[in-house]
């Protein structure tokens, strides 16, 4: 034990409980390897992000380690054949998801030989940063920790991250979770290596490997890897739930509080999970893409273990593996008993997030007591590592105070549980939270399409009213050049109509001069009737009523032609043009009217 | 809560012993009323009896309105102290954990409103009055309201239930210019406290301590109050000594220590926060203290505890603790 | 006497001066009400208030022409926060404005669709895509289910098909506290 102590100062956090640790029974047996499952199921959700795209299809022979499905979008990460076989089929399939919904899966039948792809391992220390963090993009690696969020996005910073602190979260904080602590006292080396690979990616000066004092063989197995390299330095910090949470952790070993708002590397500081690392490892130096990791198979089975299991094997064949489950087995666990989920089924598969599956009975999890009023004891805000009052968005969650829930910071909540597990009503506070959560994230995604909504119905509102705006300045024109070849035709005596309409321009109201136009258009086609007789033979129109009548029609034509013009609002510039351009008209009427007369005066 | 129930032992055992047998006879009534009262309202409401019982609040709201009337005080007191308690105060808002007022003092408060000539006479110290009432008389009295016929001594007898409170008495006395070093000479009073009293008071903060030591209540709230009143009569105490008692009388005096340990701990009608729970107490310990010294009634601890009870929601709302990751 | 009614209008002045002086400065410039309704109505355009938008009837809903609870697509809720808007009583959704429905977006089953751009102008949101005698389709990321586009289709091609729960908007629950039956006491 005297290699566990510690040179460093721990800086506590608020709250924080101490529930049962429940770790031994599943660290007395070194990891085990599983045989080849009958088949294996790969959910494309196991990470945060994006569902990556399919890149096989149904009947497509694969090898071990090859890319079935590609990141989309930035936050995404890919798939990987966990062995070689044969896709039989790309459907819904049930998933370890606590919504119990079924999702898209791509399901390999193993054809026993685990025959890998070309593995192509990188020279690390000698390549261009951003090329390896790339790259990364098609390792499929995410944060094995439970978070699952893909690895890539942490690293993305180019090597000019800024980040002088790395932090290796060994805390495994949660009961009956073992696989961290296992990981470390069988894998040092290989974790140090991958410490060292994402620390030359982010350009860190100082790793701190932070493991609670509950697992002294594994601190003392990272203290034995770590002492050639004086920038690692193990950690150990008290045993206390939820010290694994990334922040808590930050704030045990350095004293420093990541504001709510900001991400870790925007302090200089970014935490990975040690078994994430560990793939980091594997995928640079043997150059094998993230298709296993270690899940702790524990709780009310014969023989609880750490196993190395492949992504996609059916929780079934792991729970064999560990001896079979006993009997009065209610229902399994995904993670801990403090935020892990029950899963709808048995037959899922393991996935990147299951780092432990806890076969719950009742002599394990007796089921609680019926929840009472809470009494406001305040216990909860004693225990919460994040200091909030649990009391307070317990009454505003239940109530649907959503907006209050949230002005008392309802989403620094990180679900770790330890409200719930020091309430001494038994009140499901969490789901509360979590209810209470989704909610809100709902109700702001229908805001947000309703914004969109009313976007789009305003932009379709205004282009109507454009599109009207726009036919009645075509009739407008079209009625103006139907005037001015009415004009053409017309004969020298109206040269005082147009004088006349001239007048009424000067008046200002468009509809004046409209209807001007069209007693003048009328009167022209009068005109234009006495004249039939010097007109051409073959125009048709020679009958007065006929005439009257279209005279009749092309005067409502431009008279709503240009009413529809005029409810544009009338500002005084456009009216002036349109005085100018009445004007413009009539002397172009004068013109063609001695035009006209020439015109007549030749022909007869 | 049978934690709260067992601290409150030692000061009953004192109670009993300065007082004599009587109170039991009263707690015992006011815990039959409170489980009846609880058990109809409960079943009207249609909630489930069993669990709601077996938290045992309605008991402690009854044996702390027990503890706080006149030892002697006819049977029916309690009994509509404690139905006022358990039906208005606490069901018909909703029950356990919905009760803006503390029961016990909202009983307590309406019983001294109601009746204030029996709520203010408290009987004698047994080793203070010439013919100590035995338990059979004080059962007697507590039933019918009569003292043993047969007696010689009635008049002395009488004499022995209808006495002042030393915070009464020192309030009267003060006002017909008295000053306190002599009015403290009194037989009435103690080394420190009223007599015996302030046995009955300390042996309530040995129970609150085991409350404490047991992590059942956080220390925020006796020590606020405690030094609260310390302070403030502390400071009065030194501008005219001949005009206020001493702090330590404050403190052991009336329902300080009772206060400070069990009423004002009642997490339902008081502050959640580490801070709001620092002004709930020092608040309840100022009222106290200015009704005891200026108000119409010997002692303010219900009308403080009430009053700051009305105040819960705003303090909570501003003594919100400073959440991980935010500026204050 | 007097001396009574001076001081009385002395301080309805004094008093009325300092109200008018706050009113000014501490003038809250808030959304106007229209603007406000139709924050919290659901955009869908749907009509089914009988006035032609969101907006139309947050307008009528402003002055006093409709009553609050002639959405549909609102729901219970909109009711509520549009009661709480307004100070108004709150009263269940009008039935003659049609039920709360599950939220669908709308499918045009493309083999049958002539390209007659009906439902493209019925559409209040743009979100059908097509041309004259072309096939159309919807774009359902952008359709409010307003049902709109149904009735004008002369093939009866479009239907409503209710957004599915997947693992993306699946929410957690409302936690049920199991109440144990009312025990007699014996």
């Amino acid at each position: 034990m005297n290699a566990l102590v510690n040179f460093t100062k721990i800086f506590r956090f608020h709250g924080g409980v101490h529930p049962p640790e429940n770790k031994s029974q599943s660290t007395q047996l070194p990891i085990g390897q599983l045989s080849l499952p009958d088949n294996i199921v790969l959910p494309l959700r196991q990470h945060v992000g994006n569902i990556p795209k399919i890149k096989v299809s149904v009947g497509d022979k694969v090898l071990k380690g090859q890319l079935l499905a590609e990141a989309e979008g930035a936050v995404s990460a890919a798939i990987h054949a966990t062995t070689s076989g044969t896709v039989t089929a790309i459907d819904d399939a049930i998933i370890p998801h606590p919504s119990g919904l079924p999702d898209r899966c791509i399901t390999i039948k193993p054809d026993g030989r685990d025959e890998w792809v070309e593995k192509k391992p990188q020279d690390w220390r000698n390549a261009d940063r951003n090329a390896l963090v790339a790259s990364l993009r098609l390792s499929g690696i995410v944060g094995l920790g439970g978070a699952t969020f893909p690895t890539h996005i942490k690293l993305r910073a180019d090597g000019k991250s800024g980040v002088h602190t790395l932090i290796i979260n060994a805390a495994e904080c949660e009961p009956y979770i073992t696989c961290d602590d296992r990981l470390m006292r069988e894998r040092a080396d290989d974790i140090v290596k991958g410490i060292e690979i994402a620390q030359y990616l982010l350009g860190a000066e100082k790793v701190l490997i932070g493991i609670e004092d509950n697992k002294p063989e594994a601190a003392t197995s990272m203290q034995a890897a770590t002492a050639k390299n004086s920038a690692l330095q193990v950690v150990v910090v008290p045993t206390l739930y939820p010290s694994g949470d990334a922040r808590r952790l930050v704030h045990l070993v350095l004293g420093t509080e990541i504001p709510y708002d900001k991400r870790s590397t925007e302090v200089g500081l970014q935490v990975f999970n040690v078994a994430t690392v560990l793939a980091l490892y594997r995928y640079f130096e043997l150059g094998e893409p993230s298709i296993s990791r270690i899940v702790s198979m524990t709780g009310n089975v014969y023989q609880p273990q750490n196993f190395e299991v492949l992504f996609g094997t059916p929780l079934p064949h792991l729970i064999k593996a560990a001896g079979g489950v006993k009997p009065e087995t209610t229902h399994y666990i995904m993670g801990g008993p403090m935020m892990g989920f029950d899963l709808p089924d048995e037959n899922v598969p393991i996935t990147k997030a299951a780092n432990c599956i806890i076969a719950a009975a009742p002599n394990l999890f007796a089921r609680p007591p019926p929840a009472m009023p809470c009494i406001r004891c305040a216990r909860c805000a004693d225990a919460c590592p994040v200091n909030l009052q649990p009391q307070e968005l317990y009454w505003f969650a239940k109530s649907d105070n959503f907006e209050k829930a949230n002005d008392y910071k309802l989403f620094d909540c990180i679900e770790c549980g330890a409200c719930s597990y020091v309430c001494p009503s038994n009140i499901p506070l969490v789901q509360y939270y979590r209810y209470a959560k989704s909610e809100i994230i709902a109700i702001d995604k229908a805001h947000e399409a309703a914004d969109l909504a009313r976007e789009r119905n305003d932009f379709r509102l205004a282009r109507i009213e454009r599109e009207k705006l726009e036919r009645a300045q075509k009739h407008a024109e079209r009625a103006a050049a139907q005037k001015e070849e009415a004009v053409k035709i017309a004969s020298e005596n109206q040269n005082n109509d147009a004088q006349q309409a001239n007048i009424y321009a000067d008046a200002g109201d468009a509809k004046k001069a409209a209807i001007a136009a069209a007693i003048e258009r009328a009167k022209a086609a009068k005109a234009a009737a006495q004249q039939a007789g010097d007109a051409p033979k073959n125009v048709v129109v020679n009958d007065e009523n006929i005439q009257k009548e279209i005279a009749q029609i092309d005067a409502r034509r431009q008279a709503v032609g240009i009413e529809a013009e005029s409810s544009k609002p009338a500002i005084d510039e456009d009216k002036q043009a349109k005085i100018a351009a009445a004007i413009a008209r009539a002397k172009a009427a004068k013109v063609a009217a001695e035009a006209a007369k020439q015109i007549d005066t030749k022909e007869s | 809560m049978l934690k709260v129930l067992l601290a409150l032992v030692p000061g009953i055992a004192a109670y009993v012993w300065v007082f004599g047998g009587g109170v039991l006879v009263t707690i015992a009534l006011g815990t039959a009323t409170a489980l009846a009262a609880e058990t109809a309202m409960l079943k009207l409401r249609r909630r489930p009896v069993q669990p709601f019982l077996m938290d045992f609040s309605a008991v402690i709201t009854a044996w702390l309105l027990a503890l706080a009337i006149p030892p002697l005080a006819p049977w029916w007191l309690i009994v509509v102290g404690t139905l006022f308690a358990i039906v208005v105060a606490k069901q018909l808002y909703g029950g356990l954990g919905y009760n803006p007022f503390n029961p016990a003092m909202i009983g307590y408060a309406v019983l001294l409103i109601s009746f204030p000539a029996i709520m203010t006479k408290w009987p004698v110290v047994l080793h203070l009055a010439q013919t100590p009432l035995s338990f059979m008389d004080q059962l007697r009295y507590i039933f019918s309201g009569q003292l043993p016929l047969d007696s010689n001594l009635i008049a002395m007898k009488l004499d022995a239930v209808t006495s002042a409170t030393p915070l009464d008495y020192l309030k009267t006395q003060l006002k017909l210019n008295h000053n306190v070093a002599s009015i403290t000479q009194a037989p009435l009073f103690g080394t420190f406290g009223g007599k015996g009293g302030e046995y009955v008071t300390g042996a309530y903060l040995l129970g609150g301590l085991y409350l404490w030591q047991q992590k059942i209540i956080s220390w925020h709230l006796p020590t606020a109050f405690l030094a609260a009143l310390a302070l403030i009569s502390g400071a009065f105490w030194l501008v005219n000594p001949a005009h206020f008692a001493t702090p330590l009388f404050h403190l052991f005096s009336g329902a300080s220590m009772l206060c400070a340990f069990f009423i004002i701990t009642d997490p339902i009608s008081g502050p959640t926060t580490p801070r709001g729970k620092l002004y709930f107490a020092a608040g309840v310990a100022v009222i106290t203290y200015l009704v005891r010294i200026y108000g119409g009634y010997p002692d303010g601890v219900a009308f403080a505890v009430i009053f700051m009870n009305i105040c819960v929601p705003l303090i909570d709302a501003h003594t919100q603790p400073r959440v991980f990751g935010h500026e204050k | 006497m007097l001396t009574a009614l001076y001081i009385m209008i002395g301080l309805a002045l004094a008093l009325g001066a300092a109200l008018g002086y706050a009113a000014l400065k501490f003038k809250v410039e808030g959304d106007p009400l229209i603007a406000r309704i139709d924050a919290i109505l659901p955009q869908t355009q749907c009509g089914q208030c009988g006035f032609p938008g969101c907006k139309p009837y947050a307008t009528a809903i402003a002055e006093g022409r409709a009553d609050i609870n002639q959405c549909p697509p609102g729901g219970d809720a909109g009711v509520r926060a549009l009661a709480d808007l307004m100070g108004m009583e709150y009263k269940p959704l009008n039935a003659e404005n049609g039920v709360e429905k599950p939220k669908a977006v709308a499918f045009i089953d493309e083999p049958v669709c002539i390209g007659c751009t009906l439902c493209i102008q019925a559409c209040p949101v743009d979100a059908i895509l097509g041309a004259a005698k072309h096939m159309h389709t919807i774009i359902a990321s952008e359709c409010t289910g307003c049902e709109l586009c149904v009735a004008p289709c002369p093939v009866d091609c479009i239907s409503m098909i209710p957004i599915a729960e997947t693992p993306d908007n699946w929410k957690w629950k409302y936690p049920t506290i199991p109440i144990k039956p009312v025990m007699t006491l014996k």
